[in-house]
């Protein structure tokens, strides 16, 4: 049934209050089930052999030893995964990160795996599987694998994007060019032209859960994956191809989820766990160590990027461009494209053009990492205004006010903008006690602006009443941030019942039709979307079963505040039933009650932050200290302002760590150098001041309830506002994240001697 | 007839114009008449693409109607976190 989407400006009752967390008690009582918190009887230890090295050829994989070793059940080999999809390259490329065939495309590449008894034999195993590499030139620096002499990553990838179709491979695995209007003319037009370079090195999610599976594949054909993931459906859906499986005889199960970011989008060694159990004929659970997950998963990418911005001496933008060069690890992606598509997002320009460069070296794969991309791009663009305003001697917030984008504007990557939040974001900014404090010495204020798309996609969801009259809502978008409350909200403002009466379940595989990730922001959005249409069905049911039960036309039935009301002259003496005496009833009066929703949720409504920041740096050890920090970001419509205050706390507190301290380092050989949250150093509770958060309100026009997506925008400014911070702070500009201390040093060195 | 606009390596599957005329009421009759117009869009289809209609940005609906004189970008299809 079609439903119409549009903001209606409802009141509410429920949505918009801070119930309690439903996972709360299991959470902090460890009662709660991650992805190692599986088990099965029989269970195998499943582990990993990854390359040494940077690029080698794999000549021989010699097993026997290990096949030889008492409690080895299974070993596993690209012998074991057979190329089934032959022609699709997408997903020869995911088989192909899962496990190595010719060749290690990168530190840490997966080469073998055993299922053994216990984890000691399975690590003897390991040992005894004995590969011959041939090394072979590596890059990893993107820069470098532009150049025309690089090694060249995968022979088969030729430039997309250029005009003729180069005839030779390339490590340049896309162009993107996107802007409008005559930038060379607008350049001239202005008075004040700044051109700068930044780097960003690459980062990881951090998410504190590592990758965990349980899989059961029998030589039926027939399996179940218990797993920690963003979208366990898309999960079944990828495996299933990988293996030959028909979809509907693969279940999968989302375990609760230890943060995902991103990271948890694509499958890395689950298909080969499938592998394992199906060769072993018993279940195998394979848990990454946190080395592997540096190594093996999806970090996200280091850039290189050069930013030219011109405008005239009141402060009008008349031009800008930039050109972004995004490493995606061995494999063809598109964040280089979604850095050229977000960088000028947030402004209002008759002349910009943004090129991006999508290229592969040989780190590895790179995956989503919350409004993927879109960070780095800010780190260089508002980086750039801010040196353009200080040159003008304008307020960096004016400056940036006088140029926002707003309703009508023609986005730097194409649609023009409907209803939008970044002119009331940076108005809040202006106005924020913040913004007034005073600095002592030492320290500096940054802000920035950020911007992110936010979508929507595929969701199904069932909601049933139960004979008490208590409401379960049965969702397939996995709870990453906080939706089963938001989505409980939801049903019980549907419904007119108390928050405490609906109890939301993220369902297996087998249970729902197909729902898509939760990733761009998108959970709360799409699902909240169809909870909305799954009670208002279930409404048109309890309406129905009303009548029968007061012996009245349902025409005569209105649903008012959780109760069924007959209305009308002649009805006015029967008293409304509420939802439990129907429910109570449901039996004899048509069965169960439920309402059902299935929808393609289009219309996201694009999302825009603004957030301010204070520092301070010790100029002996270029050491940085947060001292204050404010988000200001658009929800749309909070439905449940604390976790919405949780999602603009924990975007910028990744930001702050993105920006002083967390990189990926890697040696001359090409093996990275600090694979462990020691050497990579995420920040703790210590590390960070409390982080102010103020939500704006802009509906969405294409949402009932006017939601936009929440998750990502907020580890979009972090970066730049630091930069800007730190920059004010020491008065040197930095242009290379992490400002780490030895970095800060460095610059404030090179300044001292210029 | 829709006046559509490219961006990114969309372009380039369409010979490098950057605007293209073409006959269409809804978004699925809009990628057919593409794709047999271009067929390197093909590609770009199967990986997925993205049509802003008025500022609005349909992924999945192929049955939505474009209306008459609507501002249609075709965009790639985008990935989140």
């Amino acid at each position: 049934m079609a439903h119409d989407t549009s903001y209606t400006d409802q009141k509410f009752n429920v949505v918009g209050t801070r119930v309690k967390r439903p996972d709360g008690v299991d959470k902090v009582t460890g009662r709660a089930r991650y992805g190692a918190d599986a088990s099965a009887p029989g269970q195998l230890v499943g582990l990993i052999l990854r390359s040494p090295h940077a690029h080698a050829r794999i000549k021989k994989i010699d097993t026997a030893r290990a096949e030889k070793l008492k409690g080895v059940k299974a070993v596993v080999t690209s012998a074991d995964m057979p190329d089934l999809n032959v022609g699709n390259r997408d997903l020869f490329a995911v088989l192909e990160n899962c496990m190595a065939r010719d060749r290690a495309l990168y530190d840490g590449h997966a080469v073998a795996a055993v299922a053994a008894v216990d984890m000691n034999t399975a690590k003897q195993a390991l040992k005894l599987i004995k590969v011959s590499y041939e090394k072979l030139p590596h890059v990893t620096d993107v820069d470098e694998a532009m150049k025309p002499d690089a090694p060249i990553i995968q022979d088969w990838v030729f430039t997309v994007g250029v005009e003729p179709t180069p005839k030779k491979p390339s490590n340049v695995s896309m162009r993107s060019e996107f802007g409008h209007g005559d930038v060379e003319a607008g350049f001239a037009q202005a008075d004040v032209v700044i051109e700068k370079s930044y780097k960003t090195e690459q980062t990881h999610q951090g998410y504190i859960e590592p990758h965990a599976c349980l899989a059961s594949l029998g030589p039926d054909g027939q399996g179940e994956l218990w797993v920690t993931t963003q979208g366990h459906f898309v999960f079944r859906n990828t495996c299933a191809a990988l293996l030959g499986l028909e979809v509907s005889r693969l279940k999968v199960t989302s375990s609760e989820i230890g943060g995902g970011f991103g990271g948890k989008t694509h499958v890395w060694m689950e298909p080969v766990a499938l592998v394992l159990s199906r060769k072993a004929n018993r279940p195998v659970k394979v848990v990454m160590s946190r080395d592997e997950v540096f190594r093996a998963s999806g970090p996200t990418c280091s850039t290189s990027i050069d930013v030219k911005i011109g405008a005239t001496r009141d402060g009008k933008i008349t031009a800008a461009s930039a050109e972004l060069r995004y490493q995606d690890g061995p494999y063809p992606a598109i964040w280089g494209m979604l850095g050229a598509m977000t960088s000028y997002a947030c402004y209002d320009l008759k002349n910009v053009k943004t090129v991006g460069y999508d290229v592969l070296v040989n780190r590895p794969k790179v995956a989503a990492y919350r409004a993927p991309s879109a960070p780095m791009a800010a780190f260089a663009v508002e980086s750039t205004v801010d040196l353009v305003a200080a040159e003008l001697g304008m307020d960096p917030v004016d400056f940036r006010i006088l140029n926002a984008a707003k309703e009508g504007t023609r986005a730097s990557y194409g649609p023009t903008y409907g209803p939008i939040g970044i002119g009331p974001t940076l108005e809040a900014v202006k106005n924020h006690p913040h913004m007034r404090a005073k600095l002592k010495k030492n320290q500096g204020r940054g802000m920035a602006c950020g911007f992110w798309f936010n979508f929507g996609g595929q969701t199904c969801t069932d909601l049933n009443v139960g004979i008490d009259g208590s409401v379960t809502l049965t969702v397939g978008t996995i709870d990453v941030g906080g939706s089963r409350a938001a989505l409980g909200l939801i049903a019980a403002e549907e419904l007119g019942i108390p928050y405490d009466m609906v109890k939301t379940n993220v369902a297996d595989t087998a249970s729902l039709g197909h729902n898509d990730m939760t990733e761009g922001s998108r959970g709360t959005f799409s699902s909240g979307m169809a909870a909305i249409f799954a009670a208002r069905e279930t409404i048109e049911v309890l309406r129905q079963r009303a009548a029968v039960m007061l012996d009245v036309p349902v025409e005569a039935i209105e649903w008012k505040e959780g109760q069924a009301v007959a209305t009308g002259l002649e009805h006015s003496n029967l008293a409304p039933l509420t939802l439990k005496e129907i429910a109570a009833k449901s039996p004899t009066t048509g069965g169960p009650i439920a309402g059902h929703n299935e929808v393609v949720a289009d219309n996201a409504g694009v999302s825009f932050a603004s957030h301010i920041c204070d520092v301070e740096v010790d100029p002996e050890t270029g050491a940085t200290r947060v001292i204050r920090y404010t988000v200001v970001q658009d929800a749309g419509k909070a439905i449940h302002p604390d976790y919405v205050e949780g999602q603009f706390q924990g975007g910028a507190a990744q930001g702050i760590g993105w920006a002083l301290n967390e990189e990926y380092i890697y040696g001359k050989d090409g093996c990275l150098q600090n694979a462990g949250f020691l050497d990579y150093r995420i920040p703790v509770c210590s590390d960070l001041p409390f982080i102010d958060t103020q939500i704006l309100e802009i509906p969405n026009p294409n949402h009932p309830y006017g939601v936009r997506g929440v998750g990502e925008t907020s580890i979009v400014p972090p970066l730049a506002a630091i930069g800007n911070a730190v920059s004010n702070a020491v008065g040197v500009r930095l242009n290379h994240v992490p400002m780490s201390p030895p970095r800060i040093l460095k610059a404030l060195e090179e300044a001292a001697n210029s | 007839m829709l006046r559509v606009s490219l961006s990114g390596s969309l372009r380039s599957a369409a010979g490098g114009a950057e605007n293209i005329d073409i006959e269409a009421q809804s978004i699925r009759e809009l990628l057919n008449r593409l794709v047999d117009r271009y067929p390197l869009m093909r590609k770009h289809l199967d990986e997925g693409i993205a049509v802003s209609i008025d500022g609005e940005i349909y992924r999945d609906n192929w049955a939505k109607i474009i209306p008459e004189g609507a501002e249609v970008f075709l965009l790639p299809r985008i990935q989140g976190g």
